[in-house]
This record gives structure tokens, C-alpha cells and sequence, in this order.
């Protein structure tokens, strides 16, 4: 293949095809223009074929039995992991603890490693552009444990304020949280320096990537990260599924979370001896199928690329900016389009979000209305609630020139007076 | 482009409510008053009573922020009660509500419609305390 093949840009209309719920017809004659990939991707066949296929042919309970079926949902499973495991470039599959979501996966850092950590006085860093998932339970942690929770500020275009570092980073620090890419303003963060500072400062650094991992490459070891969270669904692969990867050290430090089966190496009456990594976070039966099918979904990530995936969906960003700057009267919540990610937040003039999302759904556009559970961060921005739309690769630039041609309508319907 | 169903929705009636609506703004003598808000899309509303002894409405005013289908159902809800008494307030029910704002509503925007419901129903059994005194919302019409 030649050079120019490799850098070329994705072409979606060569994925669409793969994708049975993109040929959905709505209110009688419009194509479905699906912008709600922020929220939850949709799935290819071959994501839910594996599903199908795990069903129908390879399914038992997993770890547990020594019949031959047990064998096939055990591998399957296994490969899985293997699968996340060199997607994120982790050292060991034993890192990749598989959790029912990255709400799942946050929780499980903050009730584990938080307790047995985190002392009156000391302190969690997190952002103000957090979504409520990498916000409560760290605002538990501190009820439960008399931490202080600290915020780094944004600035007026969306980024973080990174001059706030050196006064929130001391030695009370003991964990930083935070987003790789903010689920509403699309900011893509520096994380990496984020990290190397929060290292110096002692602290370590769960990042979020239920918003990252899906659009760019992701390099566990190259980042440095102590924890990272994701979620299967927003990756192709089905509801159900997440993934929390963790630095050996501290996950072989950290308490189980819950406890069941699978996390034991034995129980007695009086007590147990928990199980080695990473059954110690699997308790009771994991999602099995959602597993698999994330695997699948990995596969076909890979077989698209994930660089391509990032320099098209730039594209989007950059022609969804074009496109509501000229419908005029949009104010766009984040950064320039060289700063973000696939997600444009909006507001148009003084239409409420939610009016904006049921009018341009009768022309089949799905676009998330409402504060995208971080209520903080509109608050920062004052304003209650924006309209979403959020790309992925099978979006074409043609859907966007359709988000852009309803907004002139929706707009026109509110001028009528 | 649009179907029946829209055009229904978002019909001038409905945009009337909302771009000229009925009594928004603040009892000059209110006895009671409640504010309430849908936390899933941050739709807020708030209503103002001047209530009499015997039981009659006065005045009734509402304030809030939110789509067009929670300040119209408002709008509209003010408009009817306005003058009327208490015990017809309490006999209105959510599904009369509904009916008076006219339009099919899916279950979601429901939740919309029934916001000012919620708040004038509970507006009358609250009266206004010293605390309230600051005239207006702390949220109403300016949450920021």
C-alpha cells in the first residue's frame, strides 16, 4: 500500500454498510442521522454477530466449570481481556479488570483504593469539566474519609486552567481525576503533563477515557496513567461492559471491592483470602457476553485504525463548527477544533435545548438535549442546558450539512413572531 | 419535512404562551409561593399566589427557565387559575392538565407539562415565609 493510501483519509460510506441500525428510516421517510455517539456508539454485525455466535454456540459461566463449554466461554472471555489489554497497550492482561461500566470502574478506584488511602486533610483533585461519574464518588470518598476535594478551573474557551497546577498539586494531593476528553465541551486534555506533574507532586492519577479511548489511540504505558476507566458501549460494543486499568502495585495493594464469588482463593466461616488479580475485582459473575462482544468490537476498531479514526472525525469537528457559525446565532460551548474531540455543545439564541433536539429529530437527527450529567460545568458556563451532537467514524459530512440546514428551520419556527 | 405531530406540538398557540406569555413575572402582594425544577433537563418554574382568606386567587404569577413546552404549559395553567379559587386547584388533575395544554406529549415532555402543574399544587399549601422576602427566585428566570 502506498504512503499516500496510508494517510489518507477514512472514507465512512466503506463501514456504514457494517452498521444495520444506520439504514433506519424514521417518521415515515427520513434517514436517521445518528449524532449521539457521546452518549452510546452503535454496533457493527460483526460485533453483534459475536454476540450471537457466543449465545448460540460457546455460552456457560466462565472460570467455573471444566466441561467443554465452560472451556470456550472461558477463552472467549479470557481473549477478551488479551484484546483491551494490547488496545491500550497495558504490561499485563491481569491489569485489565473487567467492570459492568466506567461508572463501575471509577467507583471501584474510590471505594478500594480511596478507603485504604485517603485520610482527613487530604486532598482529590479533580476538574470542573467532570462528568457526575468522576465527581461522586469522589465527593463520597471525601464524606466517607474527610478528604477536601479540589477543582482545576477551566478557562472561558473550554480548556483547563493549567496555571492553577502549581497551587492545587502539594503534598496533601493524593489523587488527581480526570477526564482525557470532556463529554461536553470536547476538550481534548494534556493529560500526559497532568500526570508527570501529579507524579512529582506524589499524588496518582485515575483518567477517564469513557470519552477518549473510542476516538484516539491509547497508550496506558506511554501516559503513565495509575488507573484509567472506559465503557464498552461507546466503542461499538454492547451496554454492560467497562474496563478499569490498573498499575500492578496498586492494584495488588488495593482491597477487594465486593465481595462473591470469583474474588476468593478460599472462604471459611471465619473469613476469606481474597483472589489474585484480576479475578480479586470480578466478583460474582462478570458480564461474560458484553466482554466478548467488546473484543469484537476492538477487532474492528483496529481494523478501521484508530489514527484514522482521529484525523477524520477532526474533519467533522471542524466542518460541524463551519456549519453552526454560519446558521449564526450558535454559541459553541469549547474550544477551537484544533483542541477537541468529536462533540459540539450548543446553544441557539434563546431556544431551549430540549426544543432544539425534538425539532431536528423529525428530521432524523438524534442530538442529546439537557446538561450531559455535568451540571457543574454548565453552571461554569452559565447556562442550563445545551443541545449535543457527537460524531463518529460512520458519521459523514454530509449528516453535518443536515444538523445545519435543521437549525436554520428551528430557528426560523421560533422567529415567526 | 415536518409531520402532523410537530407542527401540532410546536403550533402557534403553543408559541404564543411561550414568546408572550400570560402573567410571567411576580405577585406585587404574594401569600404563597413555590419553585420547583425537573433536574433531568433543568427546566425551572416557579409560582406566585396572592391568595385571600376565603379561599379565592387573587393573583397568580409564574417565573422560570426551560423549554418552550414547560414555560407555555405555565403560561397557560396561570392563565386559567388566575381569579379562580383554591379548591379548583386542588380538584385539577395531571391528566386535565394535559388536556388543557392541548397537544399529545410523549412521556419525556410530559414531565414538561406537568412541571407548573407540580409547583401551583404545591404553591398553595406553601406560604411564603420571612426567609422569602428577597422578591423573586434565587433560580427562576436567571439559574446561571
Amino acid at each position: 500500500m502506498s504512503v499516500t493510501a496510508a494517510t489518507s483519509i477514512l472514507n465512512p460510506e466503506a463501514f456504514r454498510p457494517d452498521f444495520p441500525i444506520l439504514d433506519t428510516v424514521l417518521h415515515g421517510n427520513v434517514p436517521l442521522v445518528y449524532l449521539d455517539n457521546g452518549a452510546t456508539s452503535q454496533r457493527p454485525r460483526q460485533v453483534i454477530q459475536a454476540i450471537v455466535d457466543t449465545y448460540e454456540r460457546h455460552y456457560a459461566n466462565v472460570h467455573r466449570g471444566i466441561h467443554w463449554l465452560a472451556d470456550q466461554s472461558t477463552d472467549l472471555y479470557e481473549g477478551a481481556r488479551e484484546k483491551v489489554c494490547a488496545f491500550i497497550n497495558a504490561p499485563a492482561k491481569e491489569q485489565v479488570i473487567f467492570t459492568h461500566g466506567a461508572t463501575e470502574a471509577i467507583n471501584l478506584v474510590a471505594r478500594s483504593w480511596g478507603d485504604a488511602n485517603m485520610h482527613a486533610g487530604d486532598e482529590i483533585l479533580l476538574t470542573e469539566m467532570e462528568h457526575h461519574s468522576n465527581i461522586v464518588p469522589w465527593q463520597q470518598l471525601a464524606a466517607r474519609s474527610g478528604a477536601v476535594l479540589r477543582y482545576i478551573p477551566l478557562t472561558d474557551d473550554g480548556r483547563l486552567e493549567l496555571g492553577s497546577l502549581d497551587g492545587l498539586l502539594h503534598e496533601r494531593t493524593k489523587i488527581v481525576a480526570l477526564t482525557a476528553i470532556s463529554n461536553v465541551l470536547g476538550t481534548i486534555n494534556p493529560v500526559e503533563e497532568i500526570i508527570r506533574r501529579a507524579h512529582q507532586a506524589g499524588a496518582v492519577v485515575l483518567i477517564d477515557g469513557a470519552q477518549s479511548v473510542p476516538h484516539q489511540p491509547t497508550d496506558v504505558a506511554a501516559m503513565d496513567c495509575d488507573f484509567l476507566a472506559f465503557s464498552g458501549h461507546k466503542m461499538l460494543g454492547p451496554s454492560g461492559v467497562g474496563v478499569l486499568y490498573g498499575k500492578r502495585e496498586l492494584l495488588d495493594a488495593m482491597p477487594p471491592f465486593m465481595g462473591g464469588g470469583s474474588m476468593i482463593r478460599r472462604v471459611r466461616l471465619d473469613g476469606f483470602e481474597p483472589g489474585d488479580l484480576p479475578a480479586k475485582f470480578e466478583a460474582g459473575t462478570p458480564p461474560i457476553v458484553p466482554a466478548i462482544g467488546l473484543g469484537a468490537a476492538i477487532d474492528y476498531l483496529n481494523a478501521v485504525g484508530m489514527p484514522a479514526i482521529q484525523r477524520y472525525e477532526c474533519l467533522l469537528t471542524e466542518r460541524a463548527h463551519e456549519v453552526l457559525d454560519r446558521v449564526g446565532g450558535v454559541r459553541i460551548l469549547g474550544p477551537q477544533p484544533r483542541y477537541k474531540s468529536g462533540i459540539v455543545s450548543f446553544t441557539l439564541e434563546r431556544i431551549h435545548a430540549h426544543d432544539i433536539a425534538q425539532l431536528v429529530d423529525r428530521h432524523g437527527i438524534a442530538v442529546r438535549a439537557g446538561h450531559h450529567c455535568a451540571m457543574p460545568l454548565h453552571k461554569r458556563y452559565g447556562v442550563n442546558a445545551t443541545a449535543r451532537a457527537s460524531f463518529y467514524f460512520y458519521n459523514t459530512l454530509a449528516e453535518i450539512d443536515k444538523l445545519g440546514e435543521a437549525l436554520q428551520q428551528v430557528k426560523g419556527l421560533f422567529h415567526r413572531l | 419535512m415536518m409531520s402532523l405531530d410537530e407542527e401540532q406540538l410546536y403550533q402557534e398557540h403553543i408559541l404564543d404562551h411561550y414568546e408572550d406569555p400570560y402573567h410571567r413575572g411576580h405577585c406585587q402582594h404574594c401569600t404563597h409561593a413555590h419553585e420547583d425544577d425537573n433536574p433531568l433537563c433543568g427546566d425551572v418554574v416557579r409560582m406566585e399566589l396572592d391568595l385571600l382568606d376565603n379561599g379565592q386567587i387573587k393573583e397568580v404569577y409564574f417565573d422560570g427557565d426551560g423549554c418552550c413546552i414547560s414555560q407555555a404549559a405555565a403560561s397557560m395553567l396561570v392563565e386559567k387559575f388566575d381569579g379562580r379559587s383554591v379548591e379548583e386547584v386542588k380538584r385539577f388533575t395531571a391528566n386535565e392538565m394535559l388536556e388543557l395544554f392541548g397537544v399529545r406529549l410523549t412521556a419525556n415532555r410530559q414531565k414538561c407539562c406537568l412541571l407548573p402543574w407540580r409547583v401551583l399544587q404545591a404553591a398553595i399549601y406553601s406560604p411564603r415565609t420571612e426567609q422569602d422576602d428577597d422578591q423573586g427566585s434565587a433560580r427562576a428566570g436567571k439559574d446561571s
